[in-house]
């Protein structure tokens, strides 16, 4: 026995110590760009990280490929959180104060976004969320910016629809991810601005896989005009099959999080009529020319489905939208995070995938209500909604 | 408990909703059913429980997708139900075969160490996004009406391939040879040996008969639940609760469990927030199995049976 | 005496290495290890109960969420709005509470760290005393099926529950002042000191440990673990045991949780998930079930490399590999192996062709 742990110690001795003696990670040269992203590439959150991730890729490998940004050549350290805050945690140390990186693009989900926000404002760098909630500008942090658009705007474009229709009670469905607690929130709180009751509420597994029980159960309560559904997961599909199958012909409202064809294709005849807001990716070919984010938004899905055969998604668009305006700040600012950080602060008229971003020291989304369109399924295909 | 304040009762409920819950419940207890039979399968030649089991109803919806578009539906189905079948028939020969008298808990971990690979190679094979067959009659908005409630096609695919498939299990060990031999592997694994069986064989086949069976029902329930890389987890969790609770071992006694765990689940709806069904349900099995600890129609001497 | 020998290496060794990261400017690597730190506890107290007790739980990172998620509840929930009423005026009174402002200047009156860990750690022994009476009667799968399920609640209760954050957890946990000067917190420049706090707190567990499996409690175990009808006849109140031991490493799971989650500066659920106790099960058994030093070695390699995110997106299917292949080729365990025997083996039949 006592040999056994003599033995051990060694190879504690010798494990730690190695890891100890590894070279501290390589000093940048001068002349490269160091930028971190925590990203959600596998796990619970994969179809948010995934094409974060992908886009990323393809964007430094553009730049770079074009000398770099102003001649400066991007690093892109892409470190997999799988949607654990943990890790974001332990990563955000590593890419702060280990690779002392530029700036960080990410995380994917809020309660990953919202455990490293004070650790991104100690260690003084830039953070681009790729995540929705909006707590996470609210109390603006210096350092922390995020690109998906408001939710409460989201929500007052979904009301303001519903209000042109004449509805008023609704039923209120969200996932159990960051993105439906958010939204649940802001669908509670903005509801008597616009004289909307919320009759029943319900939070589902997002990884629920059949609604039908719970459908049902709020199709019997016959007071409800129309359902509002907030998710980013595949149940976005199933409850819309779900109510359909069941006979239950209320409008069915979703979140910007429905903002992936691929949705649309799982819920094959019962996406038709799904009203939600989003922001222009959708399709952009449908935007009168001129339009600030038209070309951009044709270019970023003419790559991006190339490169890697399968549809855009708002998601990637979210990353685009960070890496654009971190690339903006430096080419303005030069590669000192400081000054960029005030770059990024005082960009204006910023066209990205989400919208036109204004920001300012009191606003670190920069997009606002005129970031969303409602648009509806017909025949398979995003289209605008028009009542 | 924090949810103690979101109760309002609201029976009685009209027997539509009544009917709709049941028909809800039914579909997820017999999808849980046939994952815990495939549990019992292994269980029974070899005490192990595989907890890669969830992964092979994932694998059987993956590869029948994947294959669809070459080739009809049931061709697709029948060519996926068969590679998932030599996908257990290999992990039981490359991990399991050779061990010499491995204790159990040794050969869980290698089960949850091939469901953690398999898992993520199928990530990095079809991605993290959903896949779906198309249904199998009619498309996503089609239903059918029973007694006055309205109800999916694909529900009544589910409901009567899994039926079937129990049946045809039950009268497989019943009545065939073979299903003789594995039943005496599981009796007594020495004197089957003893009576000339391959024991070695008989754990193979239980590896390829719940790989097969999981698959189907994986093709199955795809165009209702969609296929997704980590698919299984929920599936193999949800399978060895209703396994346990049915008695280990005993597949009717799986039958039974996953249909009251699925109608628990479709109820619950009815008097709790859905953001606790999971906890609920659970709950409910837990107080069942400190009052039975040998599970619904366990008995008490197998349960004491095949320790860790 | 002589058992504590290793002890005293180890704590060498956990010197050494904050002296050397210092000396090669290298000090970061010790903030995965104070992490993987606090892991190695609940992986060590889960050791006793499944090595030695010999009862196997698929729920452990439910004590562990428990531990944390209710001391980051009491320390951030913002009473300010109440403080006017006489129960927060009477708690004020007794010094239970504490102010303070956050980083963007909000003021915030919360419970004592103190008081609040205090809280979290009875809850996490109580719960363990209550599910373990019933729990611990039953045996092999039907046990493990009892405490994968009491995880399941644990995760969903947290996940549903909008006091303790649902989906996004709790952030913005303060420090924890254990003492005057000694802040569990994880802000840049505490670093070191949190180093030596997280490595203290697994070498007095450590400690504990060793004693209680060489004392009579630890020779009552070995038997139960063994024959559990022979020690019942020989007059060893085995339930007994059980549920202490099953108590003692649910707690052991709770202060790691309070301490980590203080040093984090938040909790979210994936700390409560199934996914995390079966990770702890296989950390125990790659470390050889009965074997203290496997269970800790491992816990803290395995878990510093993954913090590290060393294996990008690969980690869980690392980890997936390392069980498999460790099960197969070393069941015993990495450290039981006599490598140095096989290889000579290995070499000396080589040589020989």
């Amino acid at each position: 026995m006592k040999k056994l742990l003599g033995k051990s110690l060694t190879i504690v001795a010798v494990l730690l110590a190695a890891v100890s003696f590894l070279p501290p990670a390589a000093t940048a040269k001068a002349e490269t760009i160091k930028i971190g992203a925590i990203l959600a590439v596998t796990g619970p959150a994969s179809f948010l990280g995934g094409p974060e991730a992908r886009t990323l890729e393809m964007l430094v490998e553009e730049v770079n490929a074009k000398g770099g940004i102003d001649g400066n050549k991007v690093e892109l350290i892409i470190k997999d959180s799988g949607a654990s805050p943990e890790k974001a945690i332990s990563f955000a140390k590593q890419l702060i104060e280990e690779e002392k990186v530029f700036a960080i693009i990410g995380p994917s989900t809020s309660g990953e976004t919202m455990k490293i926000k004070n650790i991104a404002e100690e260690g003084k760098t830039i953070l681009l969320s790729c995540a929705a909630a909006q707590v996470i500008v609210n109390p603006v942090a210096k350092y922390v910016f995020k690109t998906p658009q408001k939710d409460s705007d989201a929500v007052r474009k979904i009301y303001g629809a519903m209000k042109d229709k004449g509805i008023s009670k609704i039923a209120v469905l969200a996932g159990n991810t960051g993105f439906g607690k958010a939204g649940k929130g802001q669908l509670t709180e903005i509801a008597p601005e616009y004289g909307i009751e919320i009759v029943e509420a319900e939070v589902y597994d997002s990884k629920a896989t059949d609604l039908s029980a719970v459908v049902s159960k709020l199709m019997a309560n016959k007071a409800i005009e129309a359902v509002v559904n907030w998710s980013i997961v595949p149940a976005q599909g199933i409850l819309a099959k779900n109510m359909r199958q069941a006979g239950w012909e209320v409008p069915l409202y979703q979140s910007h999080g429905f903002g992936n064809i691929k949705y649309v294709k799982a819920g094959g005849a019962a996406a038709e009529g799904i009203i939600f807001p989003a922001g222009r990716l959708l399709a952009p070919e449908l935007l009168e020319d001129g339009h600030p984010q038209k070309a951009l938004l044709i270019e970023y899905t003419k790559a991006y489905e190339s490169k890697y055969n399968e549809p855009v998604s708002t998601f990637g668009g979210h990353a685009y939208d960070a890496f654009k305006i971190l690339s903006a700040a430096i080419s303005k600012a030069g590669p000192d995070p400081e000054k960029a950080r005030d770059a990024i602060e005082n960009l204006k008229n910023f066209p990205g995938t989400g919208g036109i971003f204004s920001f300012s020291p009191e606003d670190h989304n920069g997009l606002d209500i005129d970031a969303f369109a409602m648009w509806t399924v017909k025949d398979g295909q995003f289209v605008p909604y028009k009542q | 408990m924090a949810a103690l304040q979101y109760v309002t009762w609201q029976l009685p409920m009209t027997s539509e909703l009544f009917l709709q819950y049941i028909f809800a419940g039914l579909t997820y207890g017999i999808i849980y059913a046939i994952v815990a039979i495939g549990f019992n399968i292994i269980y029974n030649t070899t005490g192990i429980i595989n907890f890669a089991q969830g992964e092979f109803v994932m694998l059987g919806g993956m590869i029948a997708i994947s294959l669809n578009p070459l080739m009809p539906l049931p061709l697709a189905i029948v060519l996926a139900v068969l590679i998932t079948m030599m996908v257990g028939a290999l992990i039981e020969i490359v991990f399991i075969r050779w061990l010499d008298k491995p204790s159990v808990l040794r050969l869980i971990i290698i089960t949850i160490g091939i469901s953690i690979l398999i898992r993520e190679a199928a990530l990095h094979i079809w991605g993290e996004g959903i896949r779906s067959l198309p249904y199998f009659i009619g498309n996503e908005v089609s239903s059918v009406s029973i007694l006055g409630t309205r109800i999916s096609p694909q529900v009544l695919w589910v409901m009567g391939v899994c039926t079937v498939m129990v049946i045809l299990l039950s009268l497989f060990f019943r009545y065939t040879l073979m299903g003789q031999k594995m039943q005496a592997c599981a009796a007594n694994r020495t004197a089957a040996t003893l009576c000339g069986i391959n024991t070695r064989n008989m754990v193979t086949l239980s590896f390829m008969l719940s790989a097969g069976i999981g698959a189907l029902a994986g093709c199955v329930m795809s165009p209702i639940t969609y296929t997704q890389y980590d698919g299984g987890t929920g599936l193999a969790i949800k399978g060895f609760t209703v396994a346990i609770m049915g008695g280990l071992g005993n597949s009717m006694g799986a039958v039974a469990a996953g249909l009251l765990l699925g109608l628990l689940e479709a109820f619950s709806v009815s008097v709790l927030p859905l953001a606790f069904q999971d906890a609920i349900s659970i709950s409910i099995l837990l107080v069942i199995l400190f009052v039975r600890p040998h599970g619904l129609f366990g008995r008490r001497d197998t349960a004491a049976l095949k320790e860790f | 005496m002589k058992r504590f020998l290793p002890l005293l290496a180890l704590l060498a060794l956990v010197i050494s290495i904050q002296l050397l990261t210092q000396w090669t400017g290298t000090t970061y690597y010790l903030t995965q290890l104070t992490m993987s730190g606090y892991y190695a506890v609940v992986i060590i107290g889960l050791c006793l109960l499944m090595g030695y007790a010999g009862q196997i739980s698929l729920g452990h990172a439910g004590f562990f969420a428990i531990g944390g998620y209710m001391s980051a509840m009491l320390t951030t929930r913002n009473l300010i709005s109440f403080q006017n009423q006489d129960w927060v005026v009477l708690l004020d009174k007794f010094g239970l509470l504490a102010a303070r402002q956050d980083l963007y200047g909000e003021a915030i009156l919360a419970f004592q760290p103190w008081l609040a860990a205090l809280i979290a750690i009875v809850l996490a022994g109580t719960i363990a005393l209550i599910i373990g009476i019933p729990v611990l009667k039953l045996k092999g799968h039907y046990l493990a099926m009892a405490t994968l399920g009491f995880g399941i609640i644990v995760y969903r209760v947290f996940l549903a529950s909008e006091i303790f954050g649902e989906a996004d957890g709790i952030s913005g946990v303060p420090g924890f002042p254990l003492l005057p000067g000694v802040i569990v917190t994880g802000s840049f420049g505490a670093r070191v000191g949190n180093y030596y706090i997280a490595w203290t707190l697994v070498i007095v567990a450590m400690v504990m440990l060793i004693n209680l499996i060489n004392s009579r409690v630890g020779r009552a175990l070995r038997a139960i673990h063994g024959a559990e009808e022979a020690a019942n006849a020989m007059g060893i109140d085995t339930a007994r045991y059980k549920l202490k031991t099953f108590v003692l490493s649910a707690v052991l799971a709770a202060v790691a949780g309070v301490f980590l989650t203080h040093y984090n500066g938040g909790i979210g659920p994936s700390e409560a998930g199934v996914m995390k106790s079966v990770r702890y099960v296989a950390l125990v058994a790659v470390g050889g079930m009965a074997n203290l030093w496997g269970a800790l070695i491992m816990g803290v390699t395995l878990n510093f490399l993954s913090l590290r995110g060393f294996f990008g997106s690969y980690d869980d299917a690392v980890f997936g590999a390392i069980l498999i292949v460790i099960m197969l080729f070393a069941p015993e365990g990495l450290l039981r192996l006599n490598l140095a025997a096989k290889l000579k083996k290995l070499f000396s039949g080589g040589s020989r062709k």
